[in-house]
């Protein structure tokens, strides 16, 4: 096996050797590699397949922009993970990574066809082919595509790792590790400011930790060892916290940036104990952002080929990860930075020449180049590379005067690998999502920060300093500006460096051949090429956003970090606009993909959502309860006895309650405390009929509107005291009851003397009801005069049980005769079995919510949110009769003489009854007349059905246009499989004449 | 995510506060004297800005006061905080 690990470097450590997997062959790397310098240190370039054509793809950078190794690690268990870059992984014993987008292999792939018809595969590809017919959808375009495409395969169990959120305040944010990070974060946490730099490496220092050149000095020594002594002292501050291995995903306003650490990715599995990843919330005074820059590619036939590698990157594998990543380079570039990948290179007795755009320049590290005899094509451009698996050779050919046209013959000459530089582009991708705009520098077509935030500024080569000296001497000022500072350490740094003198750019290189017949990539991962940008603006796309979705460029999980200037560039250049003008695609969060682990952290499982329980909730487990949820409550459903279902379960308990007696648990219905001298009055005009004058101990049932008239909540309300009140609300509108009330109290009526506690919690409640009720409550309260002349419906006493204090209400949610009892929550559960125990001689029975909906439903009674939706008014119920016509006002009172809701046709509360009384109607079901018309009218729809146990039949209510007016009229509820014939009835099924409720 | 200054609490972070709409639209204290396109002009009309835009904010898991925020929507900066009943300091 070829080696290409040249020699020792300070981060490499050759004497710890890792073995790992890639496609299931066993390679050695080192400690300190990372899964992509491992492979190239194997001589593997080849590590998956492009997007579209199943080209083969190799490692083209060492960072989070790499947009073609991308693997999946741990396949086939819980912890596999698609999509991870080869470039970020650190290598670890027993690691396991493999290619995606290849079938069966990477090196013979079955969707590499796409390659040779993709003529045919043009921009829109998938916008123009797949549409018709319909039909084909399901079995042939859909199955098609799902094989071929998609990124990798999902985890097919939980995960079983830990992630945790962490909450942080920090003075200073410094996002960025590389030499102006450091020196920002070194002075701020000098001036005792509680600073935390944040960088997404093992190791800090950016890509000067690898510089190591002559013609890069500060204070006379070379560059990289100044900036390992700044890293040196920078660990000895105290108010500074390093956090390595963490990266920025997002950056909102008000300075609140989230950062995904990761723990323990990069140590072998049996180390890996406790939290994998933590995600920081993090609020910052003030933000740097230092993010760096990115190494640009160019743009020319064929420039995809695995070998084909940023210069940078190459320079990157060679100084810090000691691994060469060819023996025969070719330098391709348009500036000065990819000079020092070749002066690497060749210092190390390697091959090397160059090709440069440029006509020619004089800047010292060009002449450093030339003084050594580095062989340097001026003027030209590579035309065409080949080799499948891996570059063999390339093509070139030199520029015209302008740059437009290649002249003269070609040269064809071998390589193994050739290294690219397109230039450098800031990241703003942090300034952007906090909302900042940006400005475009023509000399170097850069787009950078425009500042106007002194909440956050931008320093280094993300800021568009690419020389060393203004790095340092601009990064100061800067700090200094933003600390109100007035020197720094850093002020007389001392820097000798090369500095470019010529800058020259073409987005998209010239070839004699013509474009529809090149390959010139742009953006790699989702293999949209030049060709494909032309063919957008040709097709008439204008608007950036548009060409982006239409060729798919820069949509890939990289986001376009090495592909959206060359889009834009060609699109400028295409159309002949400023690329200034052109603005940029909006860089949304996260930075790099997040896992979904790190999203949810520890909200998974039981923590997913709160749960309430009522006091009585052990009891309904240990008596076989179903639950059901209602809002964040565990309410029981129904209790099924021995084999019982559902239906079986919920037929007798209706039966029993109506019989004899049962008991329900009641504790989730919302309470409000209500007290004040002007309580009453509150009363008057939050609810639609009129409470000045119920006496002290009654009960009233009360409407409330919101103030489009339509009905909002409902529940009984009991006057405890002259000035103070009882509210219950249903369960579900508890906590936007009493916000609502909260809300007219503090901005339309503060004059009023009231106050508002939620008491909800504090009671729990059982109720009680049917024929046999009263003799139970007699059994617990004797002391209590239960007679209708003194406990009449409607009304409340206060008692004790066993020294307890408890409210007795004698109201009902069922028709029955029915008794509520509160009790302080801690007694609730006792409360609840000396009413079992009570009730035993009864057969009481517990029932759960569901018979609760039957009983209430054959009596008539509207649950809020079943049969309302937020468009019925009280009359729509009709339920005129609780609407007060002598109040002057109440919320939502004008509402219910506006046109539309005293409209006579609107949708009205009525009884159903079908034709076969043993068919139950489904809720939701839609009512027509007439099913000749094509669609038919909807005339309304079902909101609540049963087959009542005590009427013997179904029966069901529903919302029906002109209900009012409809009784006794014959209509359809067409199903899928047949048509049900139902009668328009009374909603009130049962005990019309309220003969049980007050017997 | 922003963060509000509660004038009761201090600063806090906006997941504690629910938003109420546009503020300073008085509930008409004579409701039954107003025509169809009045009481509908209070009920439903809101200016929503694109800038500077006046509204109600409830700190409503912390002491559940209803106060006015002055907020700029196309980057939710913050000009000013005051309670209820209080003139905008700012126009
Ligand atoms: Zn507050």
């Amino acid at each position: 096996m070829p080696n290409y690990r040249i020699k020792k470097t300070d981060h490499i450590d050759q004497t710890h050797r890792i073995s790992f997997k890639f496609d299931e062959k066993t390679y050695f790397g080192f400690k300190g590699d990372t899964l992509a310098s491992a492979l190239l240190a194997n001589g593997i370039h080849l590590v998956g397949r492009s997007f579209k054509y199943h080209r083969p793809r190799g490692i083209m950078t060492c960072g989070s922009e790499e947009p073609n190794a991308i693997c999946q690690i741990n396949g086939n268990t819980d912890l596999t993970e698609p999509n991870v870059r080869a470039t970020e992984i650190e290598l670890y014993e027993g690691l396991e990574a493999s290619s995606q987008n290849c079938w069966p292999n990477v090196n013979f792939d079955i969707g590499g066809i796409n390659n040779f018809i993709s003529a045919f595969i043009p921009a829109g590809f998938y916008y123009k082919t797949f549409m018709w017919p319909k039909s084909f959808w399901k079995n042939i375009y859909e199955p098609l595509i799902r094989l071929s495409a998609g990124l990798g395969k999902s985890p097919t169990h939980p995960d079983p790792d830990i992630y945790d959120h962490k909450y942080v305040h920090c003075d200073v944010l410094v996002i960025g590790g590389g030499i102006s990070g450091i020196i920002a974060a070194k002075i701020a946490a000098k001036n005792n400011l509680d600073t935390i730099l944040i960088d997404d490496k093992n190791t800090l220092g950016g890509s000067t930790i690898f510089q190591n050149n002559e013609s890069f000095k500060i204070n006379d020594e070379n560059s990289k060892d100044w900036l390992l002594n700044e890293i040196k002292e920078l660990k000895k501050l105290k108010n500074l916290n390093i956090k390595t291995r963490t990266s920025v995903a997002a950056y909102h306003s008000y300075n609140y940036l989230l950062a995904k650490e990761n723990l323990t990715d990069h140590l072998t599995k049996i180390k890996r104990l406790g939290i994998r990843q933590r995600l920081w919330k993090i609020r910052a005074n003030k933000v740097i952002i230092a993010t760096g820059a990115i190494e640009r590619p160019l743009v020319f036939n064929n420039n995809d080929r695995p070998g084909i590698i940023l210069a940078n990157s190459v320079n990157k594998y060679l100084n810090f990860y000691g691994v060469t990543c060819g023996k025969n380079n070719f330098i391709f570039t348009n500036n000065d930075s990819a000079y020092e990948t070749a002066l690497s290179l060749f210092e190390k007795g390697i091959s090397t020449k160059i090709i440069d755009i440029r006509k020619k320049t004089n800047s010292k590290i060009v002449k450093q180049a030339e003084k050594l005899g580095i062989n340097i094509y001026w003027n030209s451009t590579v035309t065409n590379t080949f080799g499948y698996r891996k570059i063999n050779s390339i093509e070139i050919m030199s520029l015209s005067d302008d740059g437009s046209n290649v002249i003269g013959e070609k040269t064809k000459v071998s390589c193994d690998c050739l290294a690219i530089s397109g230039g450098w582009t800031p990241m703003v991708h942090m300034h952007t999502q906090s909302g900042g705009k940006l400005n475009f520098r023509e000399t170097d077509q850069v787009f950078l920060p425009e500042e106007t935030n002194s909440d956050h500024i931008s320093v280094g080569s993300s800021n568009g300093d690419f020389e060393l000296d203004e790095i340092i001497k601009n990064t100061n000022e800067k700090i200094k500006g933003l600390f109100n500072l007035e020197e720094t350490e850093f002020e007389k740094t001392n820097v000798n460096c090369s500095k470019e003198l010529d800058k020259k750019n073409i987005w998209l290189l010239p070839n004699k051949i013509t474009l529809g017949k090149t390959k010139s990539f742009v953006d790699f991962q989702n293999d949209s090429t030049a060709k494909d940008i032309k063919l957008a603006l040709r097709e008439g796309f204008r608007s950036i956003e548009h060409v982006k979705r239409y060729t798919t460029t820069g949509m890939a999980t990289d986001q376009g970090k090495l592909s959206n200037m060359h889009a834009l560039g060609i699109i400028a250049e295409t159309a002949g606009a400023k690329m200034g003008t052109l603005g940029t695609t909006t860089f949304r969060p996260p930075f790099t993909p997040l896992t979904f682990g790190a999203i949810v952290g520890r909200n998974v499982g039981d923590f997913f959502d709160i749960t309430r329980r009522t006091p009585i909730h052990d009891w309904h487990l240990k008596n076989k309860a179903e639950f059901e949820n209602v809002g964040q409550w565990k309410r029981a459903w129904y209790y099924p006895k021995d084999k019982e279902n559902m239906h079986q379960a919920v037929q007798r308990e209706s039966k029993a309650a109506r019989d004899s007696a049962g008991i329900l648990d009641a504790s989730t219905l919302g309470k409000i405390d209500i007290q004040g001298s002007d309580a009453s009055e509150f009363l008057n005009r939050v609810y639609t009929n009129a409470w000045s004058k119920l006496a002290i101990g009654k009960c009233r049932y009360g409407l409330m509107l919101n103030e489009d008239g339509m009905v909002y909540d409902d529940g009984v309300t009991t006057r405890l005291g002259e000035n103070h009140f009882l509210m219950t609300t249903t369960t579900g509108g508890a906590a936007n009851v009493l916000s609502k009330l909260e809300d007219y109290l503090q901005t339309e009526w503060p004059e009023l003397d009231v106050f508002l506690t939620s008491v909800t919690d504090h009671y729990s409640t059982a109720s009680i009801c049917g024929p046999n009720s009263r003799k139970i409550l007699i059994k617990l309260f004797p002391e209590i005069n239960f007679n209708d002349d003194t406990f009449p419906h409607m009304s409340f006493k206060n008692s004790t049980l066993d020294d307890v204090n408890c409210r007795i209400m004698r109201i009902s949610f069922t028709g029955e005769l029915s008794y509520e009892i509160n009790i302080e929550a801690k007694y609730g559960k006792s409360l609840w079995e000396k009413c079992i125990e009570a009730g035993k001689e009864f057969n009481i029975t517990p029932y759960g919510t569901e018979t609760m909906h039957l009983l209430r439903a054959e009596k008539g009674f509207i649950i809020v949110g079943q049969d309302t939706d937020g468009t019925m008014t009280p009359i729509d119920l009709q339920m005129d009769w609780i609407v007060s016509k002598k109040k002057y006002d109440f919320i939502g009172k004008r509402s219910l003489y506006r046109s539309d809701t005293i409209r006579e046709d609107r949708k009205q509360l009525v009884g159903l009854l079908t034709e076969d009384p043993k068919e139950v109607l489904e809720e939701g079901a839609q009512i027509v007349s007439n099913l000749n018309n094509k669609p038919p009218e909807m005339l309304g729809h079902v909101t609540s059905s049963y087959f009542s146990p005590n009427l013997k039949k179904s029966i069901a209510l529903a919302v029906l246009k002109n209900g009012k007016k409809m009784k006794g009229k014959k209509l359809i509820i067409p199903m899928e499989n047949k048509n049900i014939n139902v009668t328009v009835s009374d909603f009130i099924f049962l005990d019309k004449e309220n003969k049980r409720l007050n017997a | 995510m922003f963060i509000i200054n509660c004038p009761y609490c201090g600063g806090r972070d906006q997941s504690e506060f629910s938003a109420g709409g546009e503020a300073h639209i008085e509930r008409p204290k004579q409701p039954t004297e107003l025509s169809d396109d009045q009481w509908a002009e209070f009920l439903f009309m809101r200016k929503n800005v694109k800038g500077v835009q006046f509204e109600r904010w409830n700190h409503a898991h912390g002491c559940r006061k209803w106060f006015n925020v002055v907020r700029d929507t196309t980057n939710d900066k913050i000009h000013a905080v005051y309670k209820m009943g209080e003139k905008p300091p700012i126009e």
